[in-house]
C-alpha cells in the first residue's frame, strides 16, 4: 500500500478527530463500531480471511500503561509458499489515529515475531491483518480495556524524552543452541524520541501542539531488509521493536528511521558473530 | 449530614444557600423523612467533607483507598487545609467538584477566613478534580512550573477516561483550572502569622510534584511522592523518585499528610514506599539486564510486595512497566 494512502488516512481521521469532539470523546459504552469504516479507508473493502491459523495477535487484557501497551505479533510456521506474509498492520480501533503500523517483512529475512508497544486511548479492539504473497489479506483480533487510575497515553518526563532524541539502541538476544544453529536471531531496536500525538490543545494559544512522530524505520542485516515499519501516533514514545528474523550470515546491522520534521536517524552495529 | 439535619429540625442556623434545606426547615417532619432517604442513599449526598484537626489550625480529609468512581465521588485523595490568622490554603481538592463543594462547607463550618491558596500536588485527578469549586476572586492556584503542561497533555484525556467509571453527573461540571502561581523551587505562602513553603520536585511520582510544609506545626503534606497502605504510583521516573527520598527524608517534619493512607510519623512514614520502589526496580533492572520481555517482566514484578499494599493488582503492573520502559535507557 503506498504510504501517501495510509498517510491520508492518518490525516483524515486526525482532522475528523479535531472537528467533531464526539469522536474524541470515550462516552461510556460504545455502540458505533469503526471497524467497517477503517476496512474501507485502511484496506480499500477488500475481502479478509480468517487469519488465525496464520498470525497471533498477543496483547495484555488490559492496558496497564495507556502509554506502553505491549503488543506481539507472532506468524505460524507454514509450508504453503503462497501464504508467505508480506506485511502486517496494526489497527487500534478506538484511537484517534487507528492506523498504528504496518511493518512490511524482508523477502529473506524469515522474520517470526514482532513485539511492540503501543498507547490505547479507550476500551477498544485491536485487529492485526496480514497480507500474504497472494495478495489475500488475512485477519485475525483481540480486545484490550482502556487502563484506569491516572495513566495517561501521555508522557511521564518530556524533558528527558527530549534529551534522547535521535538516540539509537540496538540489542541481540541470547538464544537457544537450536536457534544459534539455525541462525534465528532475537534483536531489539530502540530509537529515543517522544512520537508525539499533537492531540493536545494548548490551553493557553487553544492551538494544537504540531505532531512529531518517527513515521518510518527500516532494518537491514548488510544490505538485505529485515523489516520496515511505517508507524503513527498509536506508537509509544521511544518507539521500541523486538524481532525473530533468520540471519543470512550478515557482519553488519543498519537502522535507519525519520521523522514527521524530516529529522533522520541512522545506525550501523557489528553482529554478535557467535555460530556464523 | 446526620448534625446538620438535626441542627435543621431544632431551628438551629441554616448554610447559606442550602435552598432544598430552607424549604425542610418548615416542616420538621419533612426533614426527617429527607433525612432517612439522604440516609439510605449514603454519603453521595452528604454536604460537609469530614476533616480533622491534625495539629493547631491544620485539617485533612482522608480519602478512602479505592479507585474513584461514581460510589465514592472520586474522594479517594487525602486533602488538607491550614487556616492563618488572615487567610486559608487549601491543598488539593479531590475528585470532583461535588467533593470540592463539600471540602468547601467543611472549611466554612471552622472559619470565614478568605481561601486564598489553592495547592495542588500534582496534577491527577483525584486531586485536581474538586478545582472548579474553589475558583473565586482572590484566590490564587499554586502548581508546580509544570502542572500548565500537563493538564494541557492530559487533562482532555482524564475527563474522557473517567466518564466510564465516574459517570455524567459528577463529570460534566468539572473544569481544567491551571494553576495561576507557578513554583519552580521554593514559594513561600503567608498566611497570617503562620507561612506554608512549597516545594518544586524533580520529576518522581509525576512530572509536577509539590509539597506543601507548615513551618508553624512541622507539618508536611506530601502529595503524592508519599504512599502509605495504597501502593505507590508510578507516573514519572522511578530512579529519580527513588533518588529523592533522601532530600525529602531530610525535611524537617515531625508528621506527614501522605497523598494517600494515614497521617504517621516523619520520616519513618517513607520506609514502606522506599521498600517497594527498591524492591521494584531491583528485579525490573535485572528483567531488563536478562532480556525478560517488557510483557513477561511485569507479570511478576515486585512479588514480595503483594499483600503488603492495598490495590496492588490495580497498579504493580502498570509500575512495573512504566520502570522497565525506564531502565531500558540505562
Amino acid at each position: 500500500m503506498p504510504e501517501f494512502a495510509i498517510r491520508s488516512v492518518c490525516a483524515a481521521i486526525l482532522l475528523s478527530a479535531v472537528l467533531s469532539p464526539h469522536s474524541v470523546s470515550a462516552a461510556a459504552p460504545e455502540p458505533y463500531d469503526p471497524w467497517p469504516g477503517l476496512v474501507q479507508d485502511i484496506f480499500d473493502s477488500r475481502p479478509m480471511d480468517d487469519g488465525s491459523n496464520l498470525i497471533a495477535l498477543e496483547m495484555p487484557t488490559r492496558a496497564e500503561d495507556a502509554a506502553i501497551v505491549p503488543v506481539t505479533l507472532r506468524l505460524k510456521p507454514t509450508s504453503d509458499a503462497r501464504s508467505r506474509v508480506v506485511t502486517i498492520t496494526l489497527v487500534i480501533d478506538q484511537n484517534p489515529a487507528p492506523m498504528a503500523a504496518k511493518f512490511k517483512l524482508g523477502t529473506d529475512a524469515n522474520v517470526s515475531e514482532i513485539s511492540t508497544r503501543v498507547r490505547i486511548n479507550n476500551y477498544t479492539n485491536v485487529h492485526a491483518v496480514a497480507e500474504t504473497s497472494d495478495g489475500r489479506l488475512h485477519m485475525v483480533q483481540t480486545y484490550v480495556k482502556a487502563s484506569g487510575g491516572c495513566s495517561a497515553p501521555a508522557a511521564k518526563n518530556a524533558e528527558e524524552a527530549k534529551g534522547r532524541l535521535g538516540q539509537m539502541r540496538y540489542r541481540e538476544f541470547a538464544g537457544s543452541q537450536n536457534e544459534e544453529k539455525s541462525g534465528t536471531r532475537e534483536a531489539q531496536v530502540m530509537i529515543g524520541h517522544p512520537n508525539n500525538s499533537g492531540l493536545q490543545m494548548d490551553q493557553v494559544t487553544q492551538l494544537y501542539i504540531p505532531a512529531l512522530y518517527v513515521d518510518r524505520l527500516q532494518l537491514w542485516q548488510d544490505d538485505s531488509p529485515v523489516l520496515s515499519v511505517e508507524g503513527g501516533i498509536s506508537i509509544s514514545e521511544d518507539p521500541n521493536i523486538r524481532f525473530t528474523y533468520v540471519s543470512n550470515g550478515a557482519k553488519t546491522f543498519r537502522a535507519e528511521a525519520k521523522d514527521t520534521d524530516g529529522h533522520q536517524f541512522r545506525h550501523e552495529w557489528k553482529v554478535n558473530g557467535s555460530g556464523m | 449530614m446526620l448534625r446538620r439535619t438535626l441542627r435543621v429540625i431544632a431551628g438551629a442556623p441554616l448554610p447559606r444557600g442550602d435552598m432544598e434545606m430552607q424549604m425542610t426547615s418548615r416542616f420538621a417532619i419533612h426533614a426527617v423523612l429527607i433525612m432517612l432517604a439522604m440516609l439510605a442513599s449514603a454519603h453521595a449526598q452528604q454536604q460537609t467533607l469530614a476533616i480533622s484537626e491534625i495539629a493547631q489550625g491544620v485539617f485533612m480529609h482522608q480519602g478512602r483507598i479505592a479507585l474513584m468512581s461514581s460510589d465514592n465521588d472520586g474522594a479517594i485523595a487525602n486533602i488538607g487545609v491550614v487556616i492563618g490568622d488572615r487567610a486559608v490554603a487549601v491543598i488539593d481538592t479531590g475528585g470532583s467538584v461535588r467533593e470540592g463543594r463539600q471540602l468547601l462547607a467543611a472549611i466554612r463550618a471552622h472559619t470565614d477566613k478568605p481561601i486564598r491558596y489553592v495547592i495542588n500536588t500534582h496534577g491527577h485527578p483525584d486531586h485536581v478534580f474538586g478545582n472548579a469549586a474553589f475558583v473565586a476572586d482572590g484566590t490564587e492556584f499554586v502548581g508546580h512550573a509544570r502542572l500548565p503542561q500537563a493538564l494541557t497533555t492530559r487533562g482532555q484525556y482524564y475527563l474522557d477516561a473517567f466518564r466510564r467509571s465516574m459517570g455524567d453527573a459528577l463529570i460534566d461540571e468539572v473544569r481544567i483550572v491551571p494553576p495561576t502561581l507557578l513554583v519552580d523551587g521554593d514559594l513561600i505562602l503567608d498566611l497570617g502569622g503562620r507561612t506554608l513553603v512549597v516545594k518544586a520536585w524533580p520529576t518522581a511520582h509525576s512530572d509536577s510534584d509539590v509539597t506543601v510544609f507548615d513551618t508553624a506545626t512541622k507539618t508536611l503534606f506530601a502529595g503524592d511522592l508519599v504512599f502509605l497502605h495504597h501502593i505507590p504510583v508510578l507516573d514519572g521516573s522511578i530512579q529519580a523518585w527513588l533518588k529523592l527520598l533522601d532530600d525529602l527524608a531530610a525535611l524537617p517534619a515531625e508528621r506527614v499528610v501522605p497523598g494517600h493512607g494515614p497521617v504517621s510519623g516523619w520520616p519513618q512514614a517513607l520506609a514502606g514506599e522506599r521498600r517497594y520502589l527498591e524492591t521494584l526496580a531491583s528485579g525490573i533492572r535485572k528483567d531488563v539486564v536478562d532480556g525478560k520481555p517488557i510483557a513477561v517482566a511485569t507479570q511478576h514484578a515486585a512479588e514480595a510486595e503483594r499483600g503488603k499494599w492495598e490495590l496492588f493488582d490495580d497498579y504493580n503492573a502498570r509500575n512495573a512497566t512504566a520502570a522497565y520502559s525506564q531502565f531500558e535507557w540505562e
